[in-house]
């Protein structure tokens, strides 16, 4: 092949590459406006570490980011709160009007008091907490699975939704960050929610 | 077409690819080469554990089981005193879904392949912390074999789950 014919194929590809994403981004883009109207709108009546109400209104007023998770987590818990965590340091300034949830999905174990202690570290990231059946209203209203799966003894674990959600100051859902996602996708996706 | 959507567009491509590199994170390559630790036909190679965050009731252990005989071998159990009972654990993302299993079975070793244990994936979990785990310490586990028996090793503590993700912050 001769290299007029690589520049070509390359460039088609490049082309083919683009036009993919581009399809991708506008499919989720309808996709989302369509389907998930609506979400985390239902009633719930939370409480914040702090012995704060923590209701659908509480997500208005200043853009958020919102999780579902436990602190007996083994991994995607602690990964997520650090790395929300850097996203303020990256953002400096920027961020400073961003608030940040962590919800357990785990209210038997995180009472207000234990969650604070496995939040607090991160000086950005407010702990909530409630009773089994408002947790699952919120959870529910948000579309978030979790489950409780046993362990050999008395113990148990969580399977839960690992996204974090994004806020807008509407109280409105504007896009997830997904488990592991790059941190440079993820700093775009919050400066494109801090803008408004 | 402006150009915004066709940037976003690609920042969205790009968000399928941090799985790819997450894959090299590998323990050996982020904690140094240790020496070979072997008892019977099982080497273990590249062990770990993460410093915890303030207050985790919970840690992971990670690392690399060799099996160099001609007979499968399986692990069947961990125990460590940082911890009020330790497991063998299965970790995987469904969809956006962290689920988590114990192996009530151990874990197979099969004959001339090695199984990583990491982040993500099978891990040895310490329930019920009884101490943080600090970066630059090292915490024992007690690993059972069918076949091989017993050996107790030591698990350097690397950093936080915080620079896991990216594998190159804080090195
Ligand atoms: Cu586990």
């Amino acid at each position: 092949m001769n290299l007029t014919h690589l520049r070509t194929v390359l460039w088609t590809l490049v082309a083919v590459a683009a036009l993919a994403a581009t399809g991708l981004y506008v499919y989720t883009t309808m996709t989302r406006t369509s389907q998930v109207a609506g979400l985390g709108q239902a009633d719930y009546q939370l409480l914040t570490a702090a012995g704060d109400a923590f209701t659908r209104d509480s997500l208005k007023g200043s853009p958020s980011m919102l999780f579902f998770g436990f602190t007996h987590c083994p991994e995607v818990c602690p990964t997520s709160l650090a790395e929300m965590t850097s996203w303020y340091e990256a953002l400096g300034d920027e961020a400073k009007d961003l608030r940040s949830f962590f919800v357990t999905v785990d209210p038997e174990r995180d009472t207000a008091a234990v969650i604070d202690d496995y939040v607090s570290w991160t000086g950005h990231v407010t702990g909530v907490t409630g009773t089994p059946d408002e947790i699952a209203k919120a959870a529910q209203s948000w579309g978030v699975f979790y489950e409780k799966v046993p362990l050999e003894g008395s113990d148990y674990t969580m399977d839960h939704t690992a996204s974090i959600f994004l806020v807008n100051a509407a109280g409105e859902f504007e896009g997830t960050i997904a488990y592991r996602e790059s941190s440079d996708t993820a700093l775009a996706k919050l400066r494109r929610l801090l803008e408004g | 077409m402006t150009l915004r959507p066709l940037l976003l567009a690609l920042a969205f491509a790009t968000a399928f690819s941090p799985l790819a590199s997450s894959a090299q994170d590998a323990p050996a390559a982020a904690h140094g080469e240790m020496a070979p630790i072997a008892i019977g036909d099982i080497a273990i190679t590249g062990p770990f554990t993460r410093a915890t965050l303030p207050n985790a009731p919970v840690g992971g252990g990670f690392l690399t089981l060799t099996n160099n005989g001609t007979e499968d071998d399986r692990l069947l159990s961990a125990s460590s005193p940082i911890a009020r009972d330790t497991q063998i654990h299965e970790m995987a993302m469904e969809g956006d879904v962290m689920k988590m299993r114990q192996l009530v079975d151990g874990l197979v070793i099969p004959a001339g392949q090695s199984v990583v244990l990491e982040p993500g994936g099978y891990h040895i979990m310490f329930m019920g912390l009884t101490q943080a785990l600090v970066e630059g310490e090292t915490v024992p586990v007690t690993l059972t074999f069918e076949k091989a028996g017993t050996i107790t090793i030591d698990l350097p503590v690397g950093t936080a789950a915080a620079d896991a993700p990216s594998g190159h912050m804080g090195h």
